[in-house]
């Protein structure tokens, strides 16, 4: 079965069968990349263009990486935010890059459903690398190929997404993908961070951290945005940090063999201690691999790629 | 010329009217009402099986003009308006100049003598520049025309001006139209707040911001003894404020759109922006008790908030998309799609809704139906259904979210002032 669609704008729009086949066809992508296999053919001839109009170091390489792993050539627009303030056309944008030859549009913006705009203008396929506070649909793959990968298993396991659940497309991403996968979802986080009626996706809703540690195989803690305390959400870093922190005590009262997650770059002391981070428990270095096998799954597939078994034949 | 209207239905409640006559419109004003009229001079319109309505009103549209006739003319807009069945719309102040001199006002008469189709009403603005700090001169507006005051597009944040605006409007008779928005609750927000802005990752805006305006400005009306009109209500929560307020004697209509009885947030789930409206989308729930409003006259008014936006402000990303879409040309037959044929409303009831109460509200003489009034009368075929097709409007812009839509209720003429300003082909 191949994707029904030739976009990813999201998880929320895969079957749970597309999912699992991008996530198996992970597995042969993470051995050639780290194995220094030769390159993929694949994408030989194609063009590949990260469209950044947020500045993300760590998601553009990775694509960058996938990319040339799969023989596309790869370019890379990076726009500053001040360009959408003074109104530059993302559908003109989209169509000049399509008229240049661009087969596959990455983009990151931070409004949601910019994506779904670029998609809707151009026949190349758009990938989501991150929509405003909608989706981040890579990410979410990565983070369940990781949880697989070390506890050999979605179903029936217990997530818990700590931190700025509102402004997250992280969390989405990967509820949307928890969820279809069978896994049992809580988040936690500050009243003023919870977004309204997100039980309603099929997640559990607590504000007490030891409540959603308590019985958790998987800890997944979120970035906080540091300007959040300025428009009034938090009344200050070392509140979160006292409320929501992760440290060293806390893991030690979760389930032996919890895993902990964090997408990446970590407020070290804030949301999670570097000891925490950088403790065997942690996945944040194994997670930042994984997201280029996960992505070059995602062009694997989208550019028609059949079964994870025909690759490394 | 004569024209006379054959062999229709004529809904007039106020006049006691539910049977089919035969309406002979000479001069501009009705001359009889009548069984079998013979008028051998007369150009006759058969309007068998057609309902015969006093003519209908929008009282909340943007025309754009002056300022952005890219946008729409008050020559389109009213001829949208005449396609629309309506025979006057009151055209909001947030222009550019705004509508808060007499010399604005006096402009926008003018041009709709030179150049529209149907009756335009100004609305005036409450303060100066539309800033929500100092009082426009409001009697100078009345003189120039002005039928209501309202700061629409924006809320009167600041109580006091709110307050004396509404105690000196009364002087003149006039009603404030508040456009009822805690600026504060909804900033940044894009559409209703709740599971679908959790779901679709977009900023919300709670119905605690329309709520809590719309408490204060109750109070207000009653501190000032003066009439409040509150504009395109969306809330369950509004409703429930104004049917209480009522009940106390508190001077307040209100009125509600097509687009809100009609949609919910649910709407929004593939971004498409001519969904962005302001207030937003609600939820299932608030729509239920919109129509149950509209039902028990809690809401008095039906009107269309037409906001008319070109290509370039709605195809960008959702956030930056501009509020609001357009309805003259939708109205009618969502109401008659949506409520009518329902059950939720009579055909007397929606004349009530979408004539006298707006006529009444602004002040207008609206005898309806009768010898010697005005001939101001909509022709509809509620039993006819179309598809809507965005590209044939006669409005400058094209943002409905109705476009495809199969609708019941096709407008069959619209006499506005004794003239056909509109009729349908097939005549
Ligand atoms: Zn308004
Ligand atoms: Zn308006």
């Amino acid at each position: 079965m191949p994707l029904r669609q030739k976009d990813l704008l999201g998880l929320e729009y895969l079957e749970r069968e597309e999912i699992e086949l991008i996530l198996d066809t992970a597995v042969p992508m993470k051995e050639i990349f780290t194995r220094d296999i030769k390159k993929l053919p694949t994408l030989r001839g194609k063009t590949m263009v990260n469209l950044f109009y947020e500045p993300s170091t760590r998601t553009r390489t990775s694509f960058e990486l996938a990319g040339k792993w799969m023989s596309a050539d790869v370019t890379n627009i990076a726009t500053s935010t001040s360009s959408v303030a003074k109104g530059e056309n993302l559908k003109d944008t989209a169509r000049t890059l399509e008229a240049l030859g661009a087969n596959f549009i990455v983009i990151r913006h931070q409004m949601a459903g910019a994506p779904h705009l670029v998609a809707r203008t151009v026949k190349a396929s758009v990938i989501n690398a991150g929509d405003g506070r909608h989706e981040h649909p890579t990410q979410a793959l990565l983070d369940l190929f990781t949880i697989r990968e070390r506890l050999g298993r979605i179903e029936g396991l217990k997530v818990t997404i700590v931190g700025d659940i509102l402004h997250s497309r992280v969390a989405r991403s990967n509820i949307w993908g928890l969820v279809k996968l069978g896994a049992h979802v809580t988040v936690c986080g500050p009243r003023t961070l919870i977004p309204p009626e997100i039980s309603r996706m099929g997640v559990e809703v607590t504000c007490d951290l030891g409540e959603a540690l308590a019985d958790a195989d998987v800890v997944n803690v979120l970035r906080l945005q540091l300007e959040r305390q300025k428009k009034g959400l938090l009344p200050s870093i070392r509140e979160y940090s006292d409320l929501y922190g992760l440290t060293r005590e806390r893991v030690e009262k979760c389930k032996p063999g919890v895993l902990i997650l964090h997408p990446g770059p970590a407020n070290l002391g804030v949301e999670i201690t570097e000891e925490v981070a950088e403790s065997p428990s942690a996945a944040v270095h194994e997670q930042v691999t994984n997201g280029v096998a996960c992505r070059m799954a995602v062009l694997y597939l989208l550019s028609g790629g059949g079964k994870a078994g025909e690759i490394a034949a | 010329m004569k024209l006379l209207l054959k062999g229709g239905r004529v809904v007039d409640p106020r006049n006691g009217l539910d049977e089919t006559m035969d309406v002979l419109v000479e001069e501009g004003k009705v001359l009889a009402v009548d069984i079998a009229i013979d008028a051998e001079d007369a150009r006759v319109l058969d309007v068998s099986g057609k309902a015969v309505l006093p003519g209908l009103i929008d009282m909340h549209v943007h025309l754009r003009e002056p300022g952005r006739e890219d946008e729409e003319t008050i020559k389109t807009g009213t001829l949208a308006a005449a396609r629309g069945g309506f025979v006057a719309v009151a055209c909001m102040p947030n222009t550019d100049p705004p509508l808060d001199t007499g010399a604005a006002v006096r402009f926008v008469l003018s041009r709709a003598r030179e150049t529209g189709h149907v009756r335009v009403l100004p609305v005036g603005a409450i303060t100066k520049g539309l800033g929500g700090a100092e009082l426009a001169e409001i009697g100078e507006l009345r003189r120039a025309g002005a039928v209501a005051i309202s700061d629409d597009g924006h809320a009167v944040t600041n109580s006091r001006v709110m307050r004396h605006a509404m105690e000196y409007a009364s002087m003149f008779g006039m009603p404030v139209i508040s456009h009822a928005e805690d600026m504060e609750l909804s900033a940044g927000g894009a559409i209703n707040e709740g599971y679908w802005s959790t779901r679709l990752g977009l900023p919300g805006i709670p119905a605690a911001a329309e709520e809590t305006m719309v408490a204060r400005d109750i109070f207000l009306a009653q501190l000032a003894g003066a009439r409040l009109h509150i504009a395109h209500v969306s809330t369950a929560g509004s409703v429930e404020l104004i049917r209480r307020a009522k009940e106390k004697g508190i001077l307040v209509t209100c009125e509600a759109t097509p687009h809100h009885f009609t949609l919910t947030d649910e709407a929004v789930a593939g971004y498409d922006t001519n969904t962005k409206v302001n207030p937003p989308l609600r939820t299932a729930r608030d729509v239920e008790a919109l129509r149950q409003g509209l039902a028990d006259g809690t809401i008095d008014v039906i009107a269309s908030d037409h906001a008319p936006h070109t290509a370039e402000e709605k195809e960008v990303e959702y956030e930056l998309a501009a509020f609001g879409m357009i309805g003259l040309e939708t109205s009618l037959s969502l109401a008659v799609t949506e409520l009518v044929r329902p059950g939720i409303l009579t055909l007397g009831q929606l004349v009530e809704r979408m004539s006298y109460a707006p006529a009444r509200i602004l002040g207008l003489d609206w005898p309806g139906i009768v010898p010697g009034a005005e001939a101001n009368v909509t022709v509809l075929d509620p039993d006819a259904s179309f598809v809507v097709d965005p590209a044939r409007f006669a409005s400058l812009s094209r943002n409905t979210p109705f476009g495809g839509w199969r609708l019941f209720g096709k407008v069959v003429a619209t006499v506005v002032a004794g003239r056909l300003a509109y009729e349908a082909g097939g005549f």
